[in-house]
């Protein structure tokens, strides 16, 4: 189902690319609603649980693996420290303690990777735009980094 | 200005009337718009326009762009001339790329501008333009639009028949506009030696296959007149080089009367195949010289500037089968070669007809030494053995021919204010429109390569007078659009332009738009005061020289606050933009700073020098609106007298302790 929309958006683009046409709805296959996963914002086709991006299934151990998050401490000194704690206080953005138990790996993923995206049409992150006032950049992580802030993230939530 | 635009009118008038065609009041300039240009130019809001323009800024030293048929202004590209808004000049890391012989210039004056091309065709991968003034050639890289290297050429009195390139950019040429005694030699000479003591030299620089880097390759030592403009042969004539030269009379004062005596001038056919065989069999004379050549890096975000000392001449009068002239009434300016090569169109400012010359009769004249004599040791061929033949009354004061698909030839009227479109075949005038005034050089879509795109033609003109609101005694000069795709030529658009706009080339968007750089990695930052992250910010004195080494992200600046600067110091705030995403650039300004504002774009360093003039508290800030919170990315430098003992300190988001005694009671 959410391979047919997939089709339907590219269908749509490619109208767009070729005759300008715009992207009228009537002229795409509309997507079946699945109305477990409408959101709380309406949109049909958004999962606020997993987010939107390319991750759909993050492989999480048991245990922390310590090398991987200490990769990710690197990056976080020079993409994110910034505008992120690593307690509960708010900086630019929220405190990083607790985030992992408030998202989803899949989530924490997408948002790092597919970040203006999400913040169009996550309710989470607009309730937390409201507050900052800051649209969190998108700082271009590749995805070997963006899963290592992740395992960073893990860490500084206790996990050993 | 006045006395010129009279002078125009009842020229302009006459002509129309001898010709017989529709007199084109310039008061009554409306009624030549068809009821649907609007259409034709309208790119809706969100939509991109099909063409990059890049025109060149003229007086102004830089390069501007603009869309195409919208005539929206998308860009101007900081390149010969200081500009403050970039920080371009200002920064320490771009200062070195205004360096040269003279020392540091902050202005000039760029005419000419050239895609770079493969087969002939605009590969879209460089812009390049020449500085007229202090004799230079600079390089843009369309990744990232910007300037990225810049040559001076020795041995030259401004470069103005440049910067026109081969048609696989294996050469971008030079040629001295002023002659001059050639550097080596002492110049302190009387000037009215100039007949014995001038020289006229033309360049050839190589350009990099694959990074695009300058040098050199050669100069060709010419007689003592000229050098106007240029265009490289194509195709059949693909191997030779066309130069147009004026002054031949070799006068040294009141050229307006003394440069136009002859009744024909030269244009120079350079055989630059050949003369690159003497360069390898060493026929060159080293020279020893003074020019700069500077480079900026995208990986080091900084500029370098050598200086150079020697190049390599090859004597025209010596090496027999380089140059050849051939004459050209009367003060020739343009010399456009037609997209097959065939054809040099030639075009005499003060003619009153367009002469077109054949490549192959020219070979001909060579093969057969069909010479009228000599000019200091250069044949001159004979006119009639060249000539294709002439357009006869295409109107007053030719400038400049572009072509389109269809074998047509487009020429600038520049004293009767038009742009007339002839037949390369017959060359029979087929139709004429009227400009706003005073055209000098005219582009069309692709116009110089060899398949024209041919849709679009733009005048640029000098004077607007009365074209739009006025704005004092100076009004900005224009560009006219006119669609090309019919048999009859309709202006569809008038917009104003930066500086004084010459030439300009029209580029399918296609070409450019997906390479465009949208961010520098932050891995790939090698400058050498690149802060990799907030936890790396420091604040270091050597002696009296203090570097910040600073960040920006939305929305503050780390270090905010700085203490223990003292009065005498020399100091360098060296800024990293820790922003990794598209068009998220930050600016850097601090009360009093005697230079400019850096403009910082993601994953760059840019460094901002500022030495305080007074003992007091300083505010810097964010100048380019980055977040809601823009207006608090701020902070503050306390600054102390010479010898005071407030030690270095620097925090964002911390309150230190009072570290001395001026706050304790
Ligand atoms: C310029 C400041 C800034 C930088 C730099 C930044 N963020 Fe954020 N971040 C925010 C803001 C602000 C939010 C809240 C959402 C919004 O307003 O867009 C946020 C939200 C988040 C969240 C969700 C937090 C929650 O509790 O819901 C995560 C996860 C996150 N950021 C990860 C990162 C990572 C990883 C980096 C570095 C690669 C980073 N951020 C860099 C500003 C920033
Ligand atoms: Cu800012």
């Amino acid at each position: 189902m959410k391979k047919l929309f997939v089709v339907a958006a590219i269908g749509c683009l490619t109208m767009l690319t070729f005759s300008w046409g715009g992207c009228d709805s009537n002229t795409e296959t509309p997507a079946p609603v699945d109305e477990t996963k409408k959101s709380e914002n309406g949109n049909p086709s958004y999962d606020p649980h997993r987010g939107e991006g390319k991750f759909t299934k993050v492989e999480v151990g048991a245990s922390l693996d310590a090398a991987m998050a200490e990769t990710g401490n690197k990056v976080f000194g020079v993409k994110c420290s910034s505008c992120h704690k690593l307690t509960e206080e708010k900086l630019v953005g929220p405190g990083w303690k607790g985030v992992t138990a408030r998202h989803s790996p899949e989530w924490i993923m997408n948002f790092m990777t597919n970040t203006d995206a999400m913040i169009d049409k996550d309710p989470k992150v607009q309730a937390q735009l409201e507050i900052c006032l800051v649209r969190m950049p998108n700082q271009n992580l590749t995805d070997a980094d963006a899963r290592a802030l992740y395992e960073f993230q893990r860490k500084n939530d206790g996990v050993k | 200005m006045m006395k010129k635009l009279k002078a125009t009118f009842p020229a302009f008038v006459s002509i129309a009337l001898l010709f017989g065609m529709p007199a084109c009041k310039p008061k009554n300039a409306g009624n030549t718009v068809s009821s649907d240009a609007a259409d034709k130019v309208y790119v809706a809001p969100g939509q991109y326009d099909k063409f990059y323009n890049f025109v060149s800024g003229g007086f102004s030293g830089q390069m501007s762009v603009y869309g195409l048929p919208s005539g929206r202004l998308l860009r101007v590209i900081p390149a010969f001339s200081v500009d403050p808004e970039k920080g371009w000049g200002y920064s320490e890391e771009t200062k070195p790329m205004l360096n040269t012989s003279h020392g540091f210039v902050p202005w000039d004056d760029l005419h000419h501008v050239q895609v770079s091309k493969t087969n002939g065709e605009y590969d879209g991968r460089w812009v390049f333009g020449n500085a007229n003034n202090t004799p230079r050639v600079a390089r843009i890289d369309l990744k990232t639009f910007r300037t990225v290297e810049i040559i001076e050429l020795p041995n030259s009195g401004g470069n103005h028949s440049s910067p026109f390139i081969t048609e696989n950019t294996e050469y971008v040429v030079a040629g001295t506009r002023f002659s001059v005694p050639p550097d080596d030699k002492n110049g302190d000479v009387p000037i009215n030696t100039y007949k014995q003591n001038f020289k006229g030299t033309i360049s050839f620089i190589s350009v990099g296959k694959e990074d695009g880097k300058m040098d050199i390759a050669f100069q060709i030592q010419c007689p003592g007149f000229n050098f106007d403009l240029s265009r490289a042969g194509k195709g059949v004539s693909h191997g030779w080089f066309f130069f147009s030269c004026y002054n031949t009379e070799q006068a040294n004062t009141l050229l307006e009367v003394n440069a136009s005596q002859k009744d024909k001038d030269f244009i120079m056919a350079v055989n630059w195949k050949k003369a690159e065989e003497y360069l390898k069999a060493g026929k060159g004379r080293k020279q020893t010289v003074k020019y700069a050549h500077n480079i900026y890096s995208d990986i080091t975000h900084s500029a370098t500037s050598e200086i150079r000392t020697e190049v390599t001449v090859l004597d025209a009068k010596e090496l027999k089968d380089i140059c050849y002239f051939f004459p050209c009434p009367k003060s020739p300016h343009g010399c456009d070669v037609s997209p097959g090569g065939e054809y040099i169109v030639g075009s005499g400012k003060l003619a009153a007809l367009i002469p077109v010359f054949s490549f192959e009769k020219i070979q001909k004249a060579i093969a057969a030494k069909d010479y009228i004599g000599e000019f200091e040791g250069i044949p001159i061929l004979k006119y009639e053995s060249v000539l294709y033949g002439e357009v006869q009354k295409p109107g007053l004061g030719p400038l400049h021919t572009e072509f389109d698909n269809k074998g047509n030839a487009y020429t600038s009227m520049f004293v009767s204010s038009e742009v007339v479109k002839w037949s390369l075949k017959d060359l029979t005038v087929l139709d004429r429109v009227p400009t706003y005034y005073s055209v000098g050089h005219l582009t069309v879509a692709g116009g110089d390569t060899k398949t024209p795109n041919g849709k679009y033609l733009v005048a640029y003109n000098k004077i607007t007078k009365d074209r739009f609101l006025p704005t004092g005694p100076e009004l900005s000069q224009s560009a006219q659009l006119y669609d090309i795709s019919g048999d009859k030529m309709q202006l569809i658009l008038d917009y104003p332009t930066i500086g004084e706009p010459h030439y300009a080339q029209i580029v399918p968007a296609e070409l450019i738009k997906g390479n465009s750089v949208k961010f520098f990695k932050m891995e790939e930052n090698k400058n050498p005061y690149f802060s990799n992250g907030e936890g790396t910010t420091k604040v270091v004195r050597e002696g009296n020289k203090v570097h910040v080494n600073m960040t920006a992200i939305r929305s503050h600046l780390t270090p905010d606050n700085i203490e223990g600067i003292r009065m005498g110091d020399e100091v360098y705030f060296h800024i990293t933009n820790l922003e990794q995403d598209w068009d998220v650039p930050h600016g850097f300004a601090i009360k009093g700073a005697s230079n400019a504002e850096l403009l910082i774009m993601p994953g760059e360093t840019q460094t901002l020098k500022w030495n305080p003039d007074k003992v007091g508290i300083f505010p810097m800030y964010c100048t380019d609106f980055c977040s809601a919170l823009h207006q608090e990315m701020s902070g503050y430098i306390r600054v102390s007298p010479a010898g005071s003992n407030v030690p270095l300190l620097f925090s964002t988001g911390k309150n230190y302790p009072a570290s001395d005694s001026a706050n304790k009671k």
